[in-house]
């Protein structure tokens, strides 16, 4: 097997690894950059436990090569806070108890993101909608909805703080 | 295994032709990764298409839409002019997997990954869609329904690619329509797609049908029987009950826990009666 050589952006930084060409990019993500936030669920594009997003554009990392990373900008759920000051989506989540074991809550967080990039004011409907791809064992969904929902108007919030 | 992600189509068929053991070709992964991790599949070669130029955006000319193989389906989700001209083949494409497949999965990858029950095939038909393939001979363009032959089987050769799929421009008092039927509303396989693409006379009959149904044979059906009973009709209820016996008489399904035999027989009627109302309507039928 010819290993193969990997120059990608994670999380804003340059990152050079090289990975096994039949390596996925959350192999890669977990067991050679040490980013343990995404977790493999099912490793077959249905629980959404591994979302990440390539490009801006939210995928299942399990479904996605590492060497497919070349050149593309990869972003995770380790990018989401902001130093020590989490993202409102991380905030709301502790605050509305969205979470149990939390084994899915990477996933949902960088879901939820990039439903918010796109749309900062969803309705509940969008909002299930948007989150199909990704499975709960735990919560029932109802607390993730809610988080997100308040999450989405602190997103707003803070926008026309930024505007002003 | 190695992995190759070259620049243009005919370095990647050369690479699929020269190819010791096993190659593949790999757009958005969606289906082949899985196989890949399950040992399904366990290839020396997998080429990459999606850095090839060709296949990485739409284009709208004259003669209609070219639709790029490596084109991810929210990007198809994304043009106006195609969801316009040709709003039953971006449905269909829509409702493949989650948000996160969106943004990888393929019309193309649909397509040859011969699933009885890909979505955008049937619709794809009925607009009546053509492949644009390429192979180490040369170009060929072929019509969608000549690409599958059975479950997991396709008609190209193996130094093959789908560079994209070209669909024509709509014809006027044109509309085209998919529905199917799921368990569960979103994430889920088709037990029953119907694909219906309808063309109407200045009298607001129908003059030119097609109807297709996905999920209950071994590859997508056009049902030619189907199409002729609504021919020449404003989709009255007896030109309608015409068509749905036979969409019925069509299909051979599989049973399994998902649908049985029965089910999916009467789902295909139910299904394409409402695909073709709706198709009917953005014809600009009354
Ligand atoms: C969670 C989940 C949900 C899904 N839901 C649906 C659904 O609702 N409906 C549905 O129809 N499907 C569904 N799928 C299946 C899959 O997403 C689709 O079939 C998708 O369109 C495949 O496209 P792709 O680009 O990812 O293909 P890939 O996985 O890259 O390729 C699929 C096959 O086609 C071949 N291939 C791909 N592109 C080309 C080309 N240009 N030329 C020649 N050969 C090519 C590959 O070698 C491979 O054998 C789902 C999959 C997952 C994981
Ligand atoms: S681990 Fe990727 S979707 Fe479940
Ligand atoms: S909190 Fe346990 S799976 Fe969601």
């Amino acid at each position: 097997m010819s290993a193969v050589q990997v120059s990608t952006t994670v999380n804003g930084d340059a990152i050079d690894f090289v990975c096994q060409p039949t390596e996925t990019l959350l192999d890669v993500l977990r067991n050679r950059l040490g980013l343990i936030g995404s977790k493999e669920g099912c490793g077959t594009g249905d629980c959404g436990a591994c979302s990440v997003t390539v490009d801006g554009q939210l995928v299942c990392s399990c479904l996605v090569l590492g060497a497919e990373a070349e050149g593309r900008k990869i972003g995770t759920v380790e990018g989401l806070a902001d130093g020590d000051k989490l993202h409102p989506l991380q905030k709301q989540f502790i605050d509305n108890a969205a979470l149990q074991c939390g084994v899915c809550t990477p996933g949902f967080l960088v879901a939820a993101k990039a439903l918010l990039d796109r749309n900062p004011n969803p309705t509940e409907q969008e909002i299930r909608y948007a989150l199909a791809g990704n499975l709960c064992r735990c919560t029932g969904y109802d607390k993730i909805v809610r988080a997100v929902n308040a999450a989405a108007r602190d997103v707003r919030k803070q926008q026309a703080r930024k505007k002003r | 295994m190695r992995y190759e992600a070259p620049s243009t189509t005919r370095e990647a068929s050369a690479l699929l032709a020269n190819a010791k053991g096993k190659a593949v070709v790999l757009a958005g992964g969606t289906d082949l990764l899985a196989r890949l991790k399950s040992g399904d599949i366990e290839p020396d070669l997998v080429v990459d298409i999606k850095r090839i130029d060709t296949t990485q955006s739409i284009k709208r000319m004259a003669s209609g839409f070219r639709i790029g193989a490596s084109v991810p389906c929210v990007e198809i989700g994304r043009s106006a002019a195609l969801k316009r001209a040709w709003p039953g083949v971006v449905e269909a494409a829509q409702l493949i997997g989650s948000d996160q497949i969106q943004g990888r999965c393929t019309i193309a990858g649909n397509l040859c990954n011969a699933s009885p029950a890909a979505d955008s095939v049937p619709a794809l038909i009925a607009a009546g869609a053509k492949a644009s393939v390429v192979g180490t001979a040369g170009r060929r363009t072929v019509a969608v329904e000549k690409i599958t032959t059975g479950p997991g089987k396709t008609s190209l050769g193996k130094d093959e690619i789908v560079e994209s799929i070209n669909l024509p421009k709509r014809p006027p008092r044109t509309g085209d329509a998919y529905l199917r039927f799921t368990p569960r509303t979103e994430m889920d396989i088709a037990v029953v797609g119907a694909g219906v693409c309808l063309t109407l006379n200045g009298k607001g009959e129908v003059s030119k049908a097609r109807v297709v149904l996905g999920a209950v044979a071994p590859t997508a059906v056009i049902v030619a029987d189907a199409a002729n009973a609504i021919i020449g009709s404003r989709l009255e209820d007896s030109a309608l009950a015409e068509m749905a016996a036979a969409c019925e008489a069509a299909c051979n399904p599989i049973d399994d826990m998902r649908g049985t035999i029965e089910f999916r027989t009467d789902v295909s009627g139910v299904l394409a009666k409402r695909a073709a109302k709706i198709a009917y309507q953005r014809a600009g039928g009354k």
